[in-house]
Protein backbone atom coordinates (compact mmCIF):
# COMPACT_ATOMS: atom_id res chain seq x y z
CA UNK A 1 0.00 0.00 0.00
CA UNK A 2 3.22 2.48 0.42
CA UNK A 3 4.45 1.51 -2.51
CA UNK A 4 1.23 2.43 -4.32
CA UNK A 5 0.76 5.73 -2.70
CA UNK A 6 4.32 6.37 -3.44
CA UNK A 7 3.71 6.04 -7.20
CA UNK A 8 0.27 8.09 -7.22
CA UNK A 9 2.42 10.76 -5.57
CA UNK A 10 5.36 10.72 -7.88
CA UNK A 11 3.01 10.74 -11.05
CA UNK A 12 0.79 13.53 -8.91
CA UNK A 13 3.60 15.47 -8.37
CA UNK A 14 5.42 15.05 -12.11
CA UNK A 15 2.03 15.96 -13.73
CA UNK A 16 1.44 19.44 -11.36
CA UNK A 17 5.35 20.12 -11.72
CA UNK A 18 5.16 19.71 -15.58
CA UNK A 19 2.21 21.56 -15.61
CA UNK A 20 -0.09 22.09 -17.92
CA UNK A 21 -1.25 18.27 -19.03
CA UNK A 22 -4.25 18.70 -17.31
CA UNK A 23 -5.46 22.00 -18.13
CA UNK A 24 -5.14 21.10 -21.97
CA UNK A 25 -6.72 17.83 -21.53
CA UNK A 26 -9.77 20.20 -19.58
CA UNK A 27 -9.56 22.63 -22.98
CA UNK A 28 -9.50 19.82 -25.47
CA UNK A 29 -12.63 18.77 -23.95
CA UNK A 30 -14.48 21.72 -23.79
CA UNK A 31 -13.28 22.82 -27.13
CA UNK A 32 -14.36 19.99 -28.89
CA UNK A 33 -17.54 20.11 -27.23
CA UNK A 34 -17.77 23.75 -28.40
CA UNK A 35 -17.58 22.55 -32.08
CA UNK A 36 -20.62 21.09 -32.15
CA UNK A 37 -23.17 24.12 -31.76
CA UNK A 38 -21.19 25.57 -34.96
CA UNK A 39 -21.09 21.58 -37.06
CA UNK A 40 -25.03 21.20 -35.92
CA UNK A 41 -26.07 24.71 -35.51
CA UNK A 42 -27.18 26.20 -32.35
CA UNK A 43 -30.90 25.52 -32.33
CA UNK A 44 -31.48 24.58 -28.16
CA UNK A 45 -33.68 21.25 -28.89
CA UNK A 46 -31.35 20.22 -31.12
CA UNK A 47 -28.14 20.35 -28.55
CA UNK A 48 -30.29 19.32 -25.89
CA UNK A 49 -30.56 16.20 -27.70
CA UNK A 50 -27.35 15.66 -28.81
CA UNK A 51 -26.22 17.04 -25.42
CA UNK A 52 -25.47 13.98 -23.49
CA UNK A 53 -23.54 12.03 -26.18
CA UNK A 54 -21.45 15.04 -27.28
CA UNK A 55 -20.33 15.44 -24.07
CA UNK A 56 -19.22 11.76 -23.69
CA UNK A 57 -17.71 11.93 -26.74
CA UNK A 58 -15.71 14.42 -26.53
CA UNK A 59 -14.79 13.18 -22.64
CA UNK A 60 -13.48 9.95 -24.00
CA UNK A 61 -11.47 11.54 -26.62
CA UNK A 62 -9.50 13.69 -24.12
CA UNK A 63 -9.11 10.68 -21.44
CA UNK A 64 -7.31 8.63 -24.31
CA UNK A 65 -5.24 11.87 -25.40
CA UNK A 66 -3.00 11.93 -22.18
CA UNK A 67 -2.91 7.96 -22.46
CA UNK A 68 -0.45 7.58 -24.79
CA UNK A 69 2.13 9.50 -21.96
CA UNK A 70 1.28 7.24 -19.00
CA UNK A 71 4.26 4.88 -19.89
CA UNK A 72 5.79 6.36 -22.36
CA UNK A 73 8.03 8.60 -20.42
CA UNK A 74 8.86 6.26 -17.96
CA UNK A 75 9.92 3.96 -20.55
CA UNK A 76 11.91 5.90 -22.24
CA UNK A 77 13.73 7.19 -19.36
CA UNK A 78 14.39 3.71 -18.01
CA UNK A 79 11.92 4.52 -14.29
CA UNK A 80 10.17 1.54 -15.87
CA UNK A 81 12.33 -1.26 -15.72
CA UNK A 82 13.27 -0.06 -12.42
CA UNK A 83 9.54 0.22 -11.84
CA UNK A 84 9.29 -3.78 -12.74
CA UNK A 85 12.57 -4.63 -10.85
CA UNK A 86 10.98 -3.05 -7.05
CA UNK A 87 9.36 -5.79 -5.01
CA UNK A 88 5.98 -4.51 -5.47
CA UNK A 89 3.74 -6.34 -7.46
CA UNK A 90 3.57 -5.25 -11.50
CA UNK A 91 -0.54 -4.93 -11.35
CA UNK A 92 -0.19 -2.67 -8.14
CA UNK A 93 1.87 -0.65 -10.52
CA UNK A 94 -0.34 0.21 -13.29
CA UNK A 95 -2.88 0.42 -10.91
CA UNK A 96 -1.16 3.08 -9.48
CA UNK A 97 -0.20 5.16 -12.53
CA UNK A 98 -3.90 4.45 -13.97
CA UNK A 99 -5.32 6.11 -10.64
CA UNK A 100 -2.67 8.80 -11.30
CA UNK A 101 -4.40 8.95 -14.69
CA UNK A 102 -7.33 8.89 -13.59
CA UNK A 103 -6.78 12.37 -10.78
CA UNK A 104 -5.26 14.45 -13.65
CA UNK A 105 -7.41 13.76 -16.25
CA UNK A 106 -10.85 11.56 -15.06
CA UNK A 107 -11.48 13.85 -12.27
CA UNK A 108 -10.98 17.09 -14.21
CA UNK A 109 -13.00 16.33 -17.01
CA UNK A 110 -15.97 15.02 -14.79
CA UNK A 111 -15.73 19.06 -12.59
CA UNK A 112 -15.79 20.81 -15.70
CA UNK A 113 -18.52 18.60 -17.59
CA UNK A 114 -21.88 20.95 -15.39
CA UNK A 115 -20.17 23.96 -17.61
CA UNK A 116 -20.72 22.12 -20.53
CA UNK A 117 -24.06 20.82 -20.23
CA UNK A 118 -24.79 24.37 -19.51
CA UNK A 119 -23.42 25.08 -22.70
CA UNK A 120 -25.06 22.25 -24.78
CA UNK A 121 -28.42 23.28 -23.08
CA UNK A 122 -28.66 20.08 -21.28
CA UNK A 123 -31.70 19.49 -19.75
CA UNK A 124 -31.26 20.66 -15.56
CA UNK A 125 -32.49 17.50 -14.48
CA UNK A 126 -29.95 15.19 -15.88
CA UNK A 127 -26.78 16.95 -14.10
CA UNK A 128 -26.21 14.90 -11.47
CA UNK A 129 -27.19 11.94 -13.84
CA UNK A 130 -24.45 13.20 -15.90
CA UNK A 131 -21.65 13.61 -13.37
CA UNK A 132 -22.46 10.01 -11.72
CA UNK A 133 -22.40 8.60 -15.05
CA UNK A 134 -18.97 10.10 -16.08
CA UNK A 135 -17.50 9.69 -12.11
CA UNK A 136 -18.74 5.85 -12.77
CA UNK A 137 -17.26 5.60 -16.39
CA UNK A 138 -14.31 7.57 -16.41
CA UNK A 139 -12.23 5.58 -14.21
CA UNK A 140 -13.15 2.34 -16.35
CA UNK A 141 -11.85 4.42 -19.85
CA UNK A 142 -8.65 4.91 -17.42
CA UNK A 143 -8.39 1.05 -16.95
CA UNK A 144 -8.96 -0.49 -20.16
CA UNK A 145 -6.49 2.92 -21.76
CA UNK A 146 -3.80 1.51 -19.41
CA UNK A 147 -4.10 -1.47 -21.04
CA UNK A 148 -4.09 0.07 -24.49
CA UNK A 149 -1.11 2.32 -23.52
CA UNK A 150 1.08 -0.47 -21.73
CA UNK A 151 0.63 -2.31 -25.43
CA UNK A 152 2.06 0.20 -27.73
CA UNK A 153 5.36 0.78 -25.73
CA UNK A 154 7.81 0.67 -28.03
CA UNK A 155 5.86 0.33 -31.44
CA UNK A 156 5.83 2.97 -34.25
CA UNK A 157 3.03 5.22 -34.45
CA UNK A 158 1.81 4.72 -31.05
CA UNK A 159 0.02 7.60 -30.60
CA UNK A 160 -3.03 6.74 -33.86
CA UNK A 161 -2.30 3.17 -32.97
CA UNK A 162 -4.07 2.98 -29.32
CA UNK A 163 -6.77 5.00 -30.39
CA UNK A 164 -7.92 2.11 -33.20
CA UNK A 165 -7.09 -0.61 -30.25
CA UNK A 166 -8.83 1.50 -26.75
CA UNK A 167 -11.78 2.77 -28.83
CA UNK A 168 -13.65 0.01 -29.84
CA UNK A 169 -13.48 -1.31 -26.01
CA UNK A 170 -14.71 1.95 -25.07
CA UNK A 171 -17.82 1.61 -27.06
CA UNK A 172 -19.94 -0.21 -23.69
CA UNK A 173 -19.28 2.42 -21.41
CA UNK A 174 -20.03 4.87 -24.01
CA UNK A 175 -23.45 3.24 -24.80
CA UNK A 176 -24.34 2.57 -21.14
CA UNK A 177 -23.01 6.25 -20.07
CA UNK A 178 -25.05 8.22 -22.50
CA UNK A 179 -28.58 6.09 -21.84
CA UNK A 180 -28.13 6.73 -18.24
CA UNK A 181 -28.05 10.19 -18.70
CA UNK A 182 -30.92 10.47 -21.24
CA UNK A 183 -33.39 7.97 -19.78
CA UNK A 184 -33.09 10.05 -16.59
CA UNK A 185 -33.76 12.79 -18.67
CA UNK A 186 -36.50 11.50 -20.20
CA UNK A 187 -37.99 10.75 -16.36
CA UNK A 188 -37.13 6.97 -17.10
CA UNK A 189 -35.82 4.64 -14.12
CA UNK A 190 -31.79 5.08 -14.75
CA UNK A 191 -30.54 2.36 -12.19
CA UNK A 192 -29.65 -0.57 -14.93
CA UNK A 193 -27.19 1.65 -16.84
CA UNK A 194 -25.49 2.58 -13.46
CA UNK A 195 -25.58 -0.72 -12.53
CA UNK A 196 -23.69 -1.82 -15.91
CA UNK A 197 -21.24 0.96 -15.41
CA UNK A 198 -20.69 0.00 -12.15
CA UNK A 199 -20.31 -3.69 -13.65
CA UNK A 200 -17.88 -2.72 -15.86
CA UNK A 201 -15.81 -0.76 -13.79
CA UNK A 202 -15.73 -3.67 -10.89
CA UNK A 203 -14.77 -6.02 -14.08
CA UNK A 204 -12.06 -3.69 -15.37
CA UNK A 205 -10.38 -2.94 -11.70
CA UNK A 206 -8.90 -6.46 -11.49
CA UNK A 207 -8.81 -6.98 -15.37
CA UNK A 208 -7.10 -4.49 -16.76
CA UNK A 209 -3.99 -3.72 -14.17
CA UNK A 210 -3.35 -7.91 -14.85
CA UNK A 211 -3.74 -7.33 -18.59
CA UNK A 212 -1.57 -3.99 -18.69
CA UNK A 213 1.43 -5.58 -15.96
CA UNK A 214 1.43 -8.27 -18.74
CA UNK A 215 1.82 -6.00 -21.47
CA UNK A 216 4.34 -4.21 -19.55
CA UNK A 217 6.46 -7.45 -18.89
CA UNK A 218 6.66 -8.12 -22.29
CA UNK A 219 7.78 -4.57 -23.50
CA UNK A 220 10.56 -4.30 -20.64
CA UNK A 221 11.80 -7.99 -21.45
CA UNK B 1 1.37 -32.66 -26.84
CA UNK B 2 1.84 -28.98 -27.93
CA UNK B 3 5.30 -28.95 -27.99
CA UNK B 4 5.45 -31.60 -30.63
CA UNK B 5 4.08 -29.72 -32.88
CA UNK B 6 5.96 -26.66 -32.26
CA UNK B 7 8.85 -27.92 -34.88
CA UNK B 8 8.37 -25.94 -38.32
CA UNK B 9 9.39 -28.43 -40.01
CA UNK B 10 7.34 -31.66 -38.58
CA UNK B 11 4.25 -29.26 -38.62
CA UNK B 12 5.39 -28.72 -42.03
CA UNK B 13 5.08 -32.07 -42.76
CA UNK B 14 2.44 -33.27 -41.49
CA UNK B 15 0.27 -30.23 -43.31
CA UNK B 16 1.25 -30.09 -46.71
CA UNK B 17 -0.94 -33.20 -47.52
CA UNK B 18 -3.91 -31.79 -45.94
CA UNK B 19 -3.89 -28.33 -48.51
CA UNK B 20 -4.93 -30.28 -51.49
CA UNK B 21 -7.75 -32.51 -49.23
CA UNK B 22 -8.74 -29.17 -47.86
CA UNK B 23 -9.11 -27.43 -51.19
CA UNK B 24 -11.10 -29.83 -53.15
CA UNK B 25 -13.61 -30.19 -50.02
CA UNK B 26 -13.81 -26.52 -49.90
CA UNK B 27 -14.50 -26.75 -54.16
CA UNK B 28 -17.09 -29.70 -53.76
CA UNK B 29 -18.81 -28.20 -50.46
CA UNK B 30 -18.84 -24.92 -52.13
CA UNK B 31 -20.61 -26.25 -55.26
CA UNK B 32 -23.17 -28.32 -53.27
CA UNK B 33 -23.87 -25.70 -50.86
CA UNK B 34 -24.11 -22.76 -53.88
CA UNK B 35 -26.31 -25.07 -56.10
CA UNK B 36 -28.87 -26.57 -52.74
CA UNK B 37 -28.78 -22.49 -52.01
CA UNK B 38 -30.19 -21.54 -55.22
CA UNK B 39 -31.93 -24.61 -56.35
CA UNK B 40 -33.83 -26.58 -53.82
CA UNK B 41 -33.59 -24.42 -50.74
CA UNK B 42 -37.21 -23.30 -51.05
CA UNK B 43 -37.68 -19.24 -51.15
CA UNK B 44 -39.37 -17.96 -47.77
CA UNK B 45 -43.04 -17.21 -47.86
CA UNK B 46 -42.33 -13.56 -45.82
CA UNK B 47 -38.55 -12.82 -47.66
CA UNK B 48 -39.04 -14.26 -50.80
CA UNK B 49 -35.93 -14.99 -52.54
CA UNK B 50 -33.93 -12.44 -50.54
CA UNK B 51 -33.78 -15.16 -48.01
CA UNK B 52 -31.03 -16.62 -49.97
CA UNK B 53 -28.87 -14.31 -48.70
CA UNK B 54 -28.67 -15.92 -45.63
CA UNK B 55 -26.68 -19.01 -46.76
CA UNK B 56 -23.68 -16.60 -46.99
CA UNK B 57 -24.77 -14.45 -44.20
CA UNK B 58 -24.69 -16.49 -41.73
CA UNK B 59 -21.89 -18.87 -42.30
CA UNK B 60 -19.95 -15.74 -43.02
CA UNK B 61 -21.02 -14.41 -39.30
CA UNK B 62 -20.38 -17.84 -37.30
CA UNK B 63 -17.03 -17.75 -38.78
CA UNK B 64 -16.02 -14.62 -38.24
CA UNK B 65 -16.85 -15.19 -34.50
CA UNK B 66 -14.96 -18.74 -34.76
CA UNK B 67 -12.04 -17.03 -36.07
CA UNK B 68 -12.02 -15.21 -33.52
CA UNK B 69 -11.82 -17.59 -30.79
CA UNK B 70 -9.41 -19.64 -32.47
CA UNK B 71 -7.09 -16.67 -32.40
CA UNK B 72 -7.51 -16.35 -28.73
CA UNK B 73 -6.83 -19.89 -28.08
CA UNK B 74 -3.96 -19.82 -30.12
CA UNK B 75 -2.69 -16.43 -29.03
CA UNK B 76 -2.93 -18.15 -25.16
CA UNK B 77 -0.52 -20.75 -26.09
CA UNK B 78 1.56 -18.67 -27.83
CA UNK B 79 1.72 -16.39 -25.08
CA UNK B 80 1.59 -19.35 -22.14
CA UNK B 81 3.56 -21.88 -23.85
CA UNK B 82 5.64 -19.48 -26.19
CA UNK B 83 4.46 -21.77 -29.14
CA UNK B 84 5.96 -19.86 -31.98
CA UNK B 85 3.64 -21.72 -34.01
CA UNK B 86 0.68 -20.93 -32.46
CA UNK B 87 1.90 -17.44 -32.56
CA UNK B 88 1.82 -17.68 -36.58
CA UNK B 89 -1.37 -19.38 -36.34
CA UNK B 90 -2.81 -16.21 -34.87
CA UNK B 91 -1.56 -13.86 -36.73
CA UNK B 92 -2.35 -15.50 -40.16
CA UNK B 93 -5.90 -16.17 -38.74
CA UNK B 94 -6.44 -12.46 -38.41
CA UNK B 95 -7.42 -11.37 -42.24
CA UNK B 96 -8.94 -14.56 -42.71
CA UNK B 97 -11.22 -13.65 -39.49
CA UNK B 98 -11.65 -9.91 -40.15
CA UNK B 99 -12.57 -11.10 -44.15
CA UNK B 100 -15.35 -13.55 -42.87
CA UNK B 101 -16.82 -10.48 -40.20
CA UNK B 102 -16.51 -7.80 -42.99
CA UNK B 103 -18.69 -10.35 -45.48
CA UNK B 104 -21.03 -10.55 -42.75
CA UNK B 105 -21.51 -7.01 -41.99
CA UNK B 106 -21.99 -6.69 -46.19
CA UNK B 107 -24.60 -9.40 -46.78
CA UNK B 108 -26.64 -8.47 -43.50
CA UNK B 109 -26.65 -4.96 -45.01
CA UNK B 110 -27.42 -6.25 -48.29
CA UNK B 111 -30.09 -8.01 -46.84
CA UNK B 112 -31.26 -5.47 -44.53
CA UNK B 113 -32.18 -3.19 -47.21
CA UNK B 114 -35.55 -4.75 -48.46
CA UNK B 115 -35.92 -6.68 -45.41
CA UNK B 116 -36.16 -3.57 -42.77
CA UNK B 117 -35.55 -1.33 -45.60
CA UNK B 118 -32.24 0.03 -44.39
CA UNK B 119 -28.77 -0.64 -45.35
CA UNK B 120 -27.81 -0.30 -41.18
CA UNK B 121 -29.09 -0.13 -38.11
CA UNK B 122 -27.78 0.51 -34.66
CA UNK B 123 -29.09 -2.95 -33.21
CA UNK B 124 -27.04 -4.28 -31.04
CA UNK B 125 -25.72 -7.34 -32.48
CA UNK B 126 -24.73 -5.20 -35.92
CA UNK B 127 -22.67 -2.96 -33.40
CA UNK B 128 -20.60 -5.66 -31.64
CA UNK B 129 -20.03 -7.59 -35.08
CA UNK B 130 -18.67 -4.10 -36.26
CA UNK B 131 -16.65 -3.74 -32.96
CA UNK B 132 -15.43 -7.31 -33.92
CA UNK B 133 -14.13 -5.95 -37.06
CA UNK B 134 -12.60 -2.96 -35.45
CA UNK B 135 -11.01 -5.71 -32.73
CA UNK B 136 -9.06 -7.55 -36.39
CA UNK B 137 -8.03 -4.50 -37.13
CA UNK B 138 -6.97 -3.36 -33.95
CA UNK B 139 -4.93 -6.71 -33.71
CA UNK B 140 -3.40 -6.97 -37.30
CA UNK B 141 -2.19 -2.92 -37.16
CA UNK B 142 -0.56 -3.85 -33.51
CA UNK B 143 1.00 -6.78 -34.90
CA UNK B 144 2.46 -4.66 -37.76
CA UNK B 145 3.61 -2.02 -35.77
CA UNK B 146 6.51 -3.28 -34.08
CA UNK B 147 10.14 -3.61 -35.78
CA UNK B 148 10.59 -6.82 -34.12
CA UNK B 149 8.22 -9.70 -35.02
CA UNK B 150 8.46 -11.26 -31.40
CA UNK B 151 7.02 -8.19 -29.31
CA UNK B 152 4.78 -7.71 -31.80
CA UNK B 153 2.98 -11.12 -31.44
CA UNK B 154 3.08 -11.05 -27.98
CA UNK B 155 1.31 -7.30 -27.89
CA UNK B 156 -1.63 -8.32 -29.78
CA UNK B 157 -1.56 -11.82 -27.96
CA UNK B 158 -2.85 -9.60 -25.10
CA UNK B 159 -4.90 -7.18 -26.86
CA UNK B 160 -6.92 -10.35 -28.50
CA UNK B 161 -7.41 -12.10 -24.84
CA UNK B 162 -8.78 -8.71 -23.69
CA UNK B 163 -11.18 -8.29 -26.81
CA UNK B 164 -12.94 -11.97 -26.28
CA UNK B 165 -14.89 -10.17 -23.96
CA UNK B 166 -16.81 -9.42 -26.72
CA UNK B 167 -17.65 -12.39 -28.01
CA UNK B 168 -20.30 -13.87 -25.46
CA UNK B 169 -21.57 -10.27 -26.21
CA UNK B 170 -21.99 -10.85 -29.77
CA UNK B 171 -23.51 -14.19 -29.18
CA UNK B 172 -26.46 -13.37 -26.45
CA UNK B 173 -26.88 -10.26 -27.52
CA UNK B 174 -29.93 -11.05 -29.85
CA UNK B 175 -31.30 -12.20 -26.28
CA UNK B 176 -30.41 -9.79 -24.11
CA UNK B 177 -31.57 -6.85 -25.52
CA UNK B 178 -34.52 -6.82 -27.83
CA UNK B 179 -33.30 -6.10 -31.41
CA UNK B 180 -34.24 -5.93 -34.74
CA UNK B 181 -32.13 -8.54 -35.58
CA UNK B 182 -33.33 -11.87 -35.36
CA UNK B 183 -32.98 -14.10 -32.30
CA UNK B 184 -30.93 -16.87 -32.46
CA UNK B 185 -33.01 -20.27 -34.86
CA UNK B 186 -30.28 -22.51 -34.71
CA UNK B 187 -27.89 -23.01 -31.81
CA UNK B 188 -30.36 -23.11 -29.46
CA UNK B 189 -31.56 -24.85 -26.25
CA UNK B 190 -34.38 -27.42 -27.46
CA UNK B 191 -32.96 -27.61 -31.32
CA UNK B 192 -33.24 -25.49 -34.32
CA UNK B 193 -36.40 -24.19 -35.33
CA UNK B 194 -35.89 -23.56 -39.13
CA UNK B 195 -37.12 -25.68 -41.37
CA UNK B 196 -34.57 -28.47 -42.38
CA UNK B 197 -35.34 -27.58 -45.97
CA UNK B 198 -33.18 -24.63 -45.09
CA UNK B 199 -31.13 -25.84 -42.53
CA UNK B 200 -29.54 -28.41 -44.69
CA UNK B 201 -27.97 -25.75 -47.28
CA UNK B 202 -26.88 -23.81 -44.35
CA UNK B 203 -24.81 -26.70 -42.47
CA UNK B 204 -23.43 -27.61 -46.06
CA UNK B 205 -21.98 -23.99 -46.79
CA UNK B 206 -21.02 -23.22 -43.30
CA UNK B 207 -18.18 -26.82 -43.42
CA UNK B 208 -17.48 -25.34 -46.75
CA UNK B 209 -16.50 -21.86 -45.40
CA UNK B 210 -14.91 -24.15 -42.53
CA UNK B 211 -12.70 -26.32 -44.81
CA UNK B 212 -11.70 -23.02 -47.02
CA UNK B 213 -10.51 -21.10 -43.53
CA UNK B 214 -8.25 -24.14 -42.68
CA UNK B 215 -7.46 -24.38 -46.35
CA UNK B 216 -6.50 -20.90 -46.64
CA UNK B 217 -4.83 -20.61 -42.79
CA UNK B 218 -2.49 -23.84 -44.10
CA UNK B 219 -1.01 -21.82 -47.00
CA UNK B 220 -0.86 -18.76 -45.29
CA UNK B 221 0.82 -20.57 -42.35
CA UNK B 222 3.70 -22.28 -44.63
CA UNK B 223 3.82 -19.09 -46.51
CA UNK B 224 5.08 -17.22 -42.79
CA UNK B 225 7.26 -20.01 -41.94
CA UNK B 226 8.74 -19.40 -45.28
CA UNK B 227 9.11 -15.44 -44.78
CA UNK B 228 11.00 -16.28 -41.59
CA UNK B 229 12.77 -18.79 -42.88
CA UNK B 230 14.13 -15.80 -45.69
CA UNK B 231 14.61 -13.15 -42.50
CA UNK B 232 16.79 -15.89 -41.20
CA UNK B 233 18.72 -16.44 -43.84
CA UNK B 234 19.50 -13.04 -44.80
CA UNK B 235 20.45 -12.04 -41.51
CA UNK B 236 22.93 -14.90 -41.66
CA UNK B 237 24.23 -13.48 -44.87
CA UNK B 238 24.29 -9.84 -43.40
CA UNK B 239 26.10 -11.14 -40.33
CA UNK B 240 28.42 -13.45 -42.28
Amino acid sequence: MRGFLAIVRRDLSLAVRQGMDSVMVVMFFVLACVLFPFGVGPEPNVLARIAAGVIWVAALLAAMLSLERLFQTDYEDGSLELLTLSPLALEVVVLAKIVAHWLTTGLPLIVASPLLAVLMNLDAAGYPYMVLALALGTPSLSLIGGVGAALILGSRRGGVLLSLLVLPLYIPVLIFGVSAVDAAIGGFEAKAQFLVLGGILLAALPLCPWAGAAALRQATE
Amino acid sequence: MFNRFANPNRFLRLSRPLVPVMAWATVLLMAAGLYMTFFTAPADYQQGQSVRIMYVHVPSAWMGLFCYVGMAVAAAVGLIWRHSLADLVAKATAPIGAAFTFLSLVTGSLWGKPMWGTYWVWDARLTSMLVLLFLYLGYMALQNAFDDPERGFKASAILVLVGVINVPIIKFSVDWWNTLHQPASVIKAGGPSIHPSMLWPLLVMSLAFTTYYVWVLLLRVHAEIAASKIRALRMRQASA
